[in-house]
């Protein structure tokens, strides 16, 4: 990350140049397990990008007083307090999808995209960078995150938010609902799948192969 | 007994921690391009996990649950909601302590461990037993025997991943899919094979 970079650019940058799930393989735990359906994709995306954001904002306030031999521990009550807080706020104005959301909600204590960005921005950067750098991060997650809650919802049961898009045969419409979109493997295939168009689309993010095969006929 | 039994073979086989609930992806993708590593990885998981989960039910059973402060004469106090708080000090302190002691005691296995246990401290498998742990209201048998369990369950998705990443690279993989894509798509395989366990009953 340049020195003189343009606040846009921190913000915008992680979106699609350097997406923390699809480049930096970072937070990927949460971010299948909740994506069968839109609601809770955009519940975990929001309370993401607050947590990223505010902890980004609350470590760089005090970076300079963190002893750096403790720093792990500091970021972590920072960050596991405000997990809390969302925690809390969801159990109180939204339980239902408090409750369809599970563990997964703790889990944001445990996201590397949220310790990565405390760890690899906020302990360098002034604190109006770093907040806008954690809502970058937090956009690029649930920009993922909701590109495969809106596959996964709409191919898997026909549904966006619930409401019925396309109308499925056995209610007497035309559209066969894929079942397994909404199980676990689907996830894996559509982040990959995902992945792959990103990287036809930017191709320096693609990695060199380990091994390449040597051409039977020529060289070229 | 059977219960148990049965406890340890749902988590290891059926809610199988990366396969069937994504937990622990950052490592299980980033450490699994060799079968050694992933197996001293898995390992640490193994053992780290069947500590901190017993930890954590006692800790959440006297001081946190609702009303467990009773001992203290505090009936009346419900500090569950400080169970992320504390679930994430006690592992962070347990992997310190293991990470010290088997330096002084087992140098020879702290040096086959030593570089994963610090990672272990943010891998969401760990956090995350303790939090299914709080949330099905396991007791203190229940828990040593998940612990061990779901970290058994991981060790062994992120070995057999590893083996076939080793093998895979061998292979002709289109250019955008290489690396990332492809780990993915196989992970979904993968766990389209787990999902054949699933209706296992015991």
């Amino acid at each position: 990350m340049a020195k003189q970079a343009s606040a846009a650019e921190v913000l915008f940058k992680p979106v699609f140049d350097n997406n923390p799930i699809a480049l930096q393989i970072l937070g990927i735990c949460s971010a299948l397990a909740v994506t069968s359906n839109l609601n809770t994709a955009l519940v975990m995306a929001i309370a993401l990008t607050a947590v990223t954001a505010f902890s980004n904002l609350f470590i760089a306030m005090i970076r300079n007083q963190i002893p750096s031999s403790i720093r792990m521990i500091v970021q972590m009550v920072i960050i596991a307090s405000l997990v809390i807080v969302v925690d809390q706020i969801l159990r109180a104005y939204a339980f239902t999808l408090a409750k369809q959301l599970s563990v997964f909600v703790g889990l944001i204590i445990t996201n590397c995209i949220v310790m990565g960005r405390a760890e690899a921005f906020a302990m360098q950067n002034p604190p109006g960078r770093s907040f806008l750098d954690g809502i970058g991060n937090g956009l690029g997650y649930s920009a993922m995150l909701l590109a495969l809650g809106v596959v996964r919802e709409l191919f898997g049961a026909g549904k966006l938010f619930g409401h019925e898009i396309l109308p499925l045969v056995k209610d007497g419409g035309w559209y066969v609902p894929n079942g397994l979109l909404l199980l676990p493997p689907s996830a894996f295939f559509l982040i990959g799948l995902f992945i792959w168009a990103l990287r036809m689309w930017k191709k320096g993010q693609q990695e060199p192969a380990a091994f390449k095969l040597a051409p039977q006929v020529k060289k070229d | 007994m059977e219960h148990l039994l049965s406890l340890f073979v749902r988590a290891v086989f059926i809610e199988n921690m990366a396969l069937a609930f994504f937990l622990g992806m950052c490592s299980f993708i980033a450490i699994s391009k060799k079968v050694e590593t992933a197996i001293g990885l898995g390992i640490a998981v193994v053992v780290v996990q069947a500590i901190t989960l017993p930890a954590n039910n006692l800790v959440y059973t006297y001081l946190l649950r609702d009303g467990a402060l009773a001992w203290a004469g505090l009936p009346d106090v419900d500090l569950s909601y400080l169970s992320f708080l504390t679930f994430i000090g006690v592992i962070a302190a347990i992997v310190q302590i293991l990470e010290m002691a088997l330096d002084k005691y087992m140098p020879a296995l702290y040096n086959a461990l030593g570089i994963f246990l610090p990672l272990i401290t943010v891998n969401c498998v760990i956090m995350a037993g303790s939090l299914f742990m709080q949330e099905r209201d396991y007791n203190f048998s229940e828990s040593v025997v998940y612990g061990v369990g779901s970290g058994v369950s991981w060790a062994l998705a992120i070995a057999l991943l590893a083996g076939i990443r080793e093998k895979l690279k061998y292979s002709d993989v289109p250019a955008g899919l290489q690396g990332l894509g492809i780990t993915f798509i196989i992970i979904g395989l993968m766990s389209l094979g787990f999902m054949s366990f699933s209706g296992v009953q015991l």
